[in-house]
């Protein structure tokens, strides 16, 4: 559970570091404070749990409003959109679309557009229409090597721009795991067996995160996924950068 | 806290130790250092050995564990005195290095996490390269290096290698090309040091001896403020590659072979250390395509250690201070692979993924539309002169649409100034010329990814040949795209078109392909 575990353990680890005091008197720089803790507690368990929300939407950037679910009852239920092993970055987005800046808002609609274009003919559904901003398929289903290839953090973004909540692969590359949970794009959760090959695209799935399971409503069947782990909070709160400031590492 | 007295020995301890030849190092300081090297053993059984699992300490009654190379770098750049793979830690990040594609965003990210008054951790340490998208008319792409421009004026960027001139790269001094090359042929890779790149091939540059591996944009907009990354630190797979260098075999052909055996997952969250006789013998462009791949099998970065060859290319190219590093006796790899490279033979990737291994000449019944030869991976002015040794040895011009890419502005006059070994003085260029290759063109990445659609040799659709005769084919083969190409990936639509079909290879292989308009290995032209 290498992928999962290595956001997790990164966020349980942290060890107090100065950072460097930088020359400059106009520095605006907030202090990073990296807390001390003992590895044994997670930083989520200093929250209390807030009420459930059992409105399923899909997490946007930190832009959006602070989330009101928790890790354990966050659900999320729709289309779901099968695809195979090595789905690499420029089948997710297209180089041609990299001039599209994810930081400029109409830009990032515009990527959620494009998201899975790149999928060769032998797919024969579209994931976004055309004409379309966002895709009716809100989880997408992969294989071994999710986002492999390029670094580009354009994929995730595409994804989440798309409307995707979460992606539940076999496996993942690792710039895209990672990119996926400092953007807080999409989930990326995964599998114990090979969804992949037992789901079709438009079956109704639901994905349960304190059950840690898939649920085919379609085809009646459940499936075992792996915990995010502490990866989980940092989607939640919309990114690194959000969860950094929600737990005090960054002071606003 | 490197160790000053550090040995490199690739001799871990479960390999018979007379099967085992390779250099070992010694550092006493960084400027002065020799290398001793042990005879090479002849006697290597098999042209790779099954992987075998390192064994446990307690069996290596060593009593404090070593640290590979990869290890001792990220612990020196974290203030510890020792890591293991899969401690995380905060890691002080020497050179941060982003491009036209994804500076814009990094930087968006910056201003909106830090304030669009803040100012970046240390102005000499990133260095801002345009490269992907610049010779286009598509307006987007030329907004992203003006966004790189204002950037870099209003933080007073040392390193900024602008391009404002489109229609004449040579009229902008400052602008270098491909990232990865330039941040080589600038000074900016060192021994030791930890570089970050917002590109996946950012891995090119552990052929310094040092840590370096791409990032995405929240990532590097984490750096730009804060100068400091959370990084795993992964366990590493070694690769013995002994035996002297066939004369028809690249690097390329090297790290085919690799991928090619462990997947393109491989070594997903590890890192790939590059040792042996045969990597000693690269030369630095050499050991830089070896490394430029490893994000192919998924490798998070990839590492050969630092020698006379390292040094004597940075002499003259930096002046700050470096330390290289060198794996400890007692370091546990994940696992070992060995190869004797004297028995390997020209290889490509096919379509549709880098792990998709074939030896060339048994994909001689393949018709291709055209070979590129360019990008960070086959761009680089030893590509060229490879390429242009084929062309040389054949005499003949190639049958295909073949299209050159220089990487960087250097290396684009390297291809016009350099003499050709055995050429009787003539250059790369003149060479290509005679073959009949289109002139060599802007230095950029070009079309390796595809790009804006008015992209110089994009795929998107099939290649008329001017050759007359063959024009009634290709009317026929009009859907027809295939590439050999050296670049680093064949995934669909990579170079373009979702429907063109990219076989990777070495300059050799891919020049020896021109000739004859079929995937061929280069032997034909080279024996």
């Amino acid at each position: 559970m290498a992928a999962s575990a290595a956001l997790s353990n990164s966020i349980t680890a942290f060890k107090p570091s100065p950072c460097q005091p930088r020359a400059a008197s106009i520095n605006p720089l907030p202090s990073i404070k990296l807390p001390s803790i003992s590895s044994n507690y997670p930083l989520i368990s200093h929250f209390a749990p807030t009420p459930k929300n059992p409105t399923i939407t899909p997490l946007r950037s930190a832009a959006a409003a602070a989330p009101e679910t928790t890790n354990s009852s966050t659900t999320f239920h729709g289309l779901c959109y099968v695809v195979g092993d090595n789905i690499d970055t420029d089948q997710i987005i297209p180089a041609e679309y990299l001039t599209l800046v994810p930081s400029n808002p109409d830009e990032y609609k515009k990527l959620g557009s494009y998201a899975l274009c790149g999928l060769p003919s032998s797919y024969p559904t579209r994931f976004v229409e055309p004409g379309e901003f966002t895709s009716k398929y809100s989880i997408v289903i992969g294989g071994d090597n999710f986002g492999c290839g390029s670094s580009r953090e354009h994929a995730p973004v595409a994804l989440g721009a798309a409307g995707v909540a979460a992606v539940v692969a076999e496996s993942y590359a690792r710039i895209f795991f990672r990119n996926s949970v400092s953007t807080g794009e999409v989930y990326p959760l995964e599998s114990e067996v090979r969804i992949c090959e037992e789901c079709k695209t438009g079956d109704v799935v639901t994905v349960e995160f304190g059950e840690s399971r898939l649920i085919n409503h379609t085809t009646g069947k459940e499936y075992k996924l792996k915990p995010i782990g502490d990866a989980g909070p940092v989607i939640e709160a919309g990114g690194i950068f959000a969860y950094a400031r929600k737990t005090g590492m960054i002071s606003n | 806290m490197a160790s000053s007295s550090a040995i490199a020995s690739s001799s871990a301890p479960f390999i018979n130790k007379k099967d085992v030849g390779l250099s070992a190092f010694s550092s006493q300081s960084s400027f002065s250092v020799q290398t001793a090297r042990k005879r090479i053993s002849k006697k290597i059984v098999s042209v790779m050995t099954p992987q075998q699992t390192q064994r446990t300490p307690a069996t290596t009654g060593s009593v404090k564990t070593g640290m590979t190379m990869t290890e001792k770098i990220l612990a020196k750049a974290s203030d510890k005195p020792e890591v293991s793979p899969g401690d995380n830690v905060w890691v002080n990040v020497d050179v941060l290095m982003t491009h036209d594609v994804c500076g814009p965003g990094s930087i968006g990210i910056f201003k909106k996490e830090f304030g669009q008054n803040a100012k970046v951790w240390d102005r000499e340490k990133l260095v801002i390269i345009p490269d992907h998208y610049i010779f286009t008319s598509d307006e987007r792409a030329n907004r992203n290096v003006d966004i790189l421009r204002d950037f870099c004026t209003e933080q007073n960027i040392k390193y900024f290698y602008d391009i404002k001139d489109l229609g004449n790269f040579r009229a902008n001094p400052d602008y270098k090309g491909v990232c990865h090359v330039a941040l080589a042929q600038e000074g900016h890779c060192r021994p030791g040091e930890v570089l970050l790149g917002t590109d996946s091939h950012t891995c090119t540059a552990g052929a310094f001896g040092q840590f370096a591996t791409g990032i995405g944009n929240t990532d590097a907009g984490f750096v730009l403020g804060t100068g400091k990354i959370l990084l795993k630190v992964p366990p590493t797979l070694r690769f013995v590659m002994d035996g002297e260098m066939p004369d028809y075999l690249l690097a390329k052909d090297l790290i085919l072979q690799i991928i090619g055996e462990i997947s393109v997952a491989g070594a997903t969250y590890k890192a790939m250390e590059f040792v042996g006789s045969t990597v000693e013998s690269l030369t630095m462009e050499e050991r830089m395509t070896l490394c430029n791949m490893v994000v192919e099998a998924g490798g998070k970065n990839g590492v050969i250690p630092a020698d006379k060859t390292t040094y004597d290319y940075l002499e003259g190219r930096t002046s700050v201070p470096y330390e290289p590093v060198y794996s400890d006796e007692g370091a546990r790899y994940l696992k070992e692979y060995r190869f004797d490279v004297s028995k390997l033979e020209p290889l490509v990737a096919k379509p549709h993924s880098p792990d998709n291994r074939a030896l060339a000449r048994e994909c001689k019944d393949v018709k291709i539309d055209r070979v590129y030869i360019g990008s960070c991976t086959g761009g680089k002015t030893e590509d060229f002169m490879a390429a242009a040794k084929v062309f040389l040895a054949s005499g003949k011009k190639v049958k295909v649409p073949t299209f050159l890419v220089p990487a960087t502005q250097k290396v684009w006059m390297d291809v016009y100034s350099l003499p050709v070994p055995g050429a009787g003085g003539k250059t790369c260029s003149q060479i290509f010329e005679e073959a009949g290759c289109d002139t060599p063109a802007s230095p950029s990445c070009g079309a390796c990814l595809g790009g804006p659609k008015d992209t110089y040799a994009r795929m998107n659709e099939a290649q008329a040949s001017y050759y007359l005769f063959y024009r009634i084919i290709d009317l026929l083969l009009i859907f027809y795209r295939v590439c050999v190409s050296t670049t680093n990936r064949n995934f669909p639509g990579r170079m373009g078109h979702k429907e063109g079909q990219i076989y990777l290879a070495s300059p050799y292989t891919a020049a020896a392909s021109a000739l004859t308009g079929y995937v061929t290995d280069p032997r034909e032209f080279l024996q």
